[in-house]
């Protein structure tokens, strides 16, 4: 069994309620950070643990936390990133539902490091309900003393708040975030400055992933070094992994960084295998942004090695071979599934959730899902898959976000990969639907 | 300054004026604004749509994307530019319960365009029409969240998830025979996480 740091209480009744969380150790990293240590301390054990990112980036979080800016006079904000919105992603979801005050204590801890005296959790407005999980959680903490004025009476004082947001994937982008939160369209801004220096209605800003929030506990309370023991090079500790689609079980596995893909996919500890005793086709490791690997090459590397769930072992290769760990969105296909029809899924939803504001994404997502569209209806061309090729091309890297290169990535990958499948439906025509769900359920009713 | 709103409904002055939110729910509104500096009350535009959303019909009307101007001291297009660019805001008129089936990547892959199928068939509607006697509208959404249990459904702010054909019978006969605007701020969500 692997080492469980975020959601190793998940099962224990009652989790949600500050007594039985408490009961559990809960809050012992803000007691100890807040009587104990500096707020320099604590941002000195997040960089010795090498914590990265959770979100999908990997960018290390104690470098985010020293760039902080910290004019005098001007407040700093701590905003958690809770617009989990990355097709295959659901363990924010997860995290907040089960174990709300996990967050909260990240929240203040993190906030103590930072100087914060205000946090937002922006929460994606689908998860209305986990708002409320959330805002109940942070009711109890307040009346318990954990929030507000003089925490633990010492100087620290605290508030912490959620805004939910409108239904738009732009705004887990960082800059598209602060403008939702600020009660705009969620239009990313041009950086620099990064909101480090300028954020929240302009003031220096941190904005964190739920869970990298939420591993600030573990950190703080077991100390950087021991921390960063766990795990392979420079991925350091646990990682929460949705893992979605043809597989037997479904769910939010939280795993040591550097076990491997193959046990993560076939154990029964984690995936339990594919369904139906199907063979895997395909994985999309790190939610649908991130290049999709035939199953060759998602167990082991080019170069003949067992792939490894960490950041670097999955990005072995480059994108010609390889992948990326992303936000730990693990969507399994089985042998029956089209690639091209998945992808349509993909390019459909990013059509959908572009700002608007750049020319190549606004324009190319939809001109992606339309010819993509056509291998559908069967009236696609050969020249079809080198269109795509060359419209996914030119939106890479010349837009203001990730999001056009979120929307390319997708697109590159399966061409890459599974050339054949498109050609194959351009020279006969023919696209065959398959029922997913008569497959799956075996109810097929005349 | 209210002509400013207008998109494609037609504004209605009377209608304006009788645009209030309750008691109860102007408390909250006070609450959510607490949450922000003074000078930034703008901040609070998307939860309180959320909320006019809820009192006012199921979706935002002119009249309403007015008034909540006029209670965050802004200007209605400030308002109009919002609720057009995120898909929880409705601008017109829906059914009272809105299903919005998720599409996307792990949906699709469990079965999701079936299920999208059985509705259409089951309420003799197409994706994006109400039914006639206003009860069930049908969209489709992107990425949910949901994609461990998937496929699944959200109508307001209950998630339905791990659907079957025998599921969706069963959450259309409930919300049938309840008759009640089901909205994203309710306090009843049904989850099976």
């Amino acid at each position: 069994m692997g080492r469980k740091l975020l959601i190793h209480n998940d099962h224990i009744p009652n989790i949600h309620t500050l007594a039985v969380y408490r009961a559990n150790g809960g809050y012992a990293s803000v007691e100890k950070a807040l009587k104990t240590m500096q707020p320099d301390q604590v941002t000195d054990e997040v960089k010795k643990s090498g914590l990265r990112g959770r979100g999908g980036a990997g960018f290390p979080t104690g470098m985010k936390w020293s760039f902080l800016a910290k004019p005098e006079g001007v407040p700093r904000y701590l905003v958690c990133n809770a617009d989990e919105s990355e097709p295959g992603t659901f363990k924010d979801r997860y995290l907040m539902e089960k174990i709300p005050h996990a967050l909260i204590e990240g929240m203040i801890t993190s906030s103590f490091a930072l100087g914060a005296k205000t946090s937002y959790i922006y929460i994606r407005g689908e998860y209305f309900y986990v708002a409320r999980i959330v805002e109940a959680a942070i009711a109890e903490a307040y009346a318990a003393g954990w929030l507000g004025k003089n925490i633990l009476g010492t100087d620290f004082s605290h508030d912490c708040y959620v805004q939910v947001g409108g239904g738009a994937y732009i705004c887990g982008e960082e800059t598209a975030l602060l403008e939702s939160l600020e009660g705009k369209r969620g239009n990313p801004r041009i950086k620099p400055p990064f909101p480090a220096v300028a954020g929240l209605w302009g003031c220096p800003t941190v904005v964190n992933n739920v869970e990298t929030i939420a591993a600030v506990v573990p950190i703080v309370n077991m100390g950087g070094e021991e921390y960063a023991k766990i795990g392979v090079g420079k991925s350091t500790g646990t990682k929460l992994i949705s893992a979605s689609g043809h597989i037997n079980k479904p769910g939010v596995y939280e795993i040591e960084l550097g076990i491997t893909v193959e046990d993560f996919i076939y154990s029964d500890e984690y995936c339990g295998g594919i369904r139906n005793g199907k063979k895997l086709k395909a994985i999309v490791a790190g939610g649908s942004s991130v290049p999709i690997l035939p199953a060759a090459l998602a167990i082991t590397t080019a170069k003949g090695e067992p792939r490894l769930m960490t950041y670097e072992s999955l990005s072995d290769g480059g994108f010609l071979t390889g992948t990326m760990l992303g936000s730990g969105g693990f969507i399994a296909m089985d042998e029956d599934t089209s690639i091209v029809k998945n992808l349509f899924t993909f390019s459909r939803f990013y059509h959908h959730e572009s700002c608007g504001q750049c020319s190549p994404c606004r324009e190319g997502t939809g001109w992606m899902e339309k010819i993509l569209q056509k291998f559908l209806n069967g009236t696609a061309n050969e020249s079809d898959v080198d269109l795509l090729w060359d419209i996914q091309s030119k939106i890479e890297g010349k837009t203001i976000c990730p999001l056009g290169e979120a929307a390319a990535w997708p697109v590159a990958a399966a061409i890459r990969h599974f050339k054949h499948e498109f050609i194959e439906i351009a020279q006969k025509k023919k696209f065959v639907d398959i029922s997913h769900y008569d497959r799956l359920n075996k109810l097929v009713k005349a | 300054m209210s002509s400013q709103v207008h998109g494609a409904q037609k504004f209605d002055q009377a209608k304006r004026a009788e645009t209030v939110f309750s008691e109860d729910a102007m408390k909250t509104v006070q609450t959510i604004i607490s949450h922000y500096p003074p000078e930034k009350i703008k901040s609070a535009l998307l939860p309180v749509l959320h909320l006019a959303q809820a009192e006012f019909g199921g979706w935002l009307s002119p009249e309403t994307m007015d008034y909540v101007a006029s209670i965050l001291k802004i200007r209605p297009v400030e308002v109009f530019e919002v609720a057009s660019f995120y898909t929880m805001y409705n601008l017109k008129p829906m059914g009272k319960c809105v299903l919005e089936v998720c599409q996307t990547s792990s949906c699709w892959l469990n079965g999701a365009e079936d299920i999208v199928k059985y509705i259409e068939k089951k309420l003799n509607i197409k994706v994006g029409e109400t039914t006639k006697d206003g009860m069930f509208s049908l969209k489709v959404a992107e990425c949910l969240g949901s994609c461990g249990t998937s496929p699944m459904l959200q109508c307001g702010a209950s998630y339905h998830e791990n659907l079957t054909y025998e599921k969706v019978d069963a959450i259309l006969e409930t919300y049938k025979t309840e008759g009640k605007l089901r909205s994203y701020t309710d306090l009843d969500y049904k989850n099976t996480l």
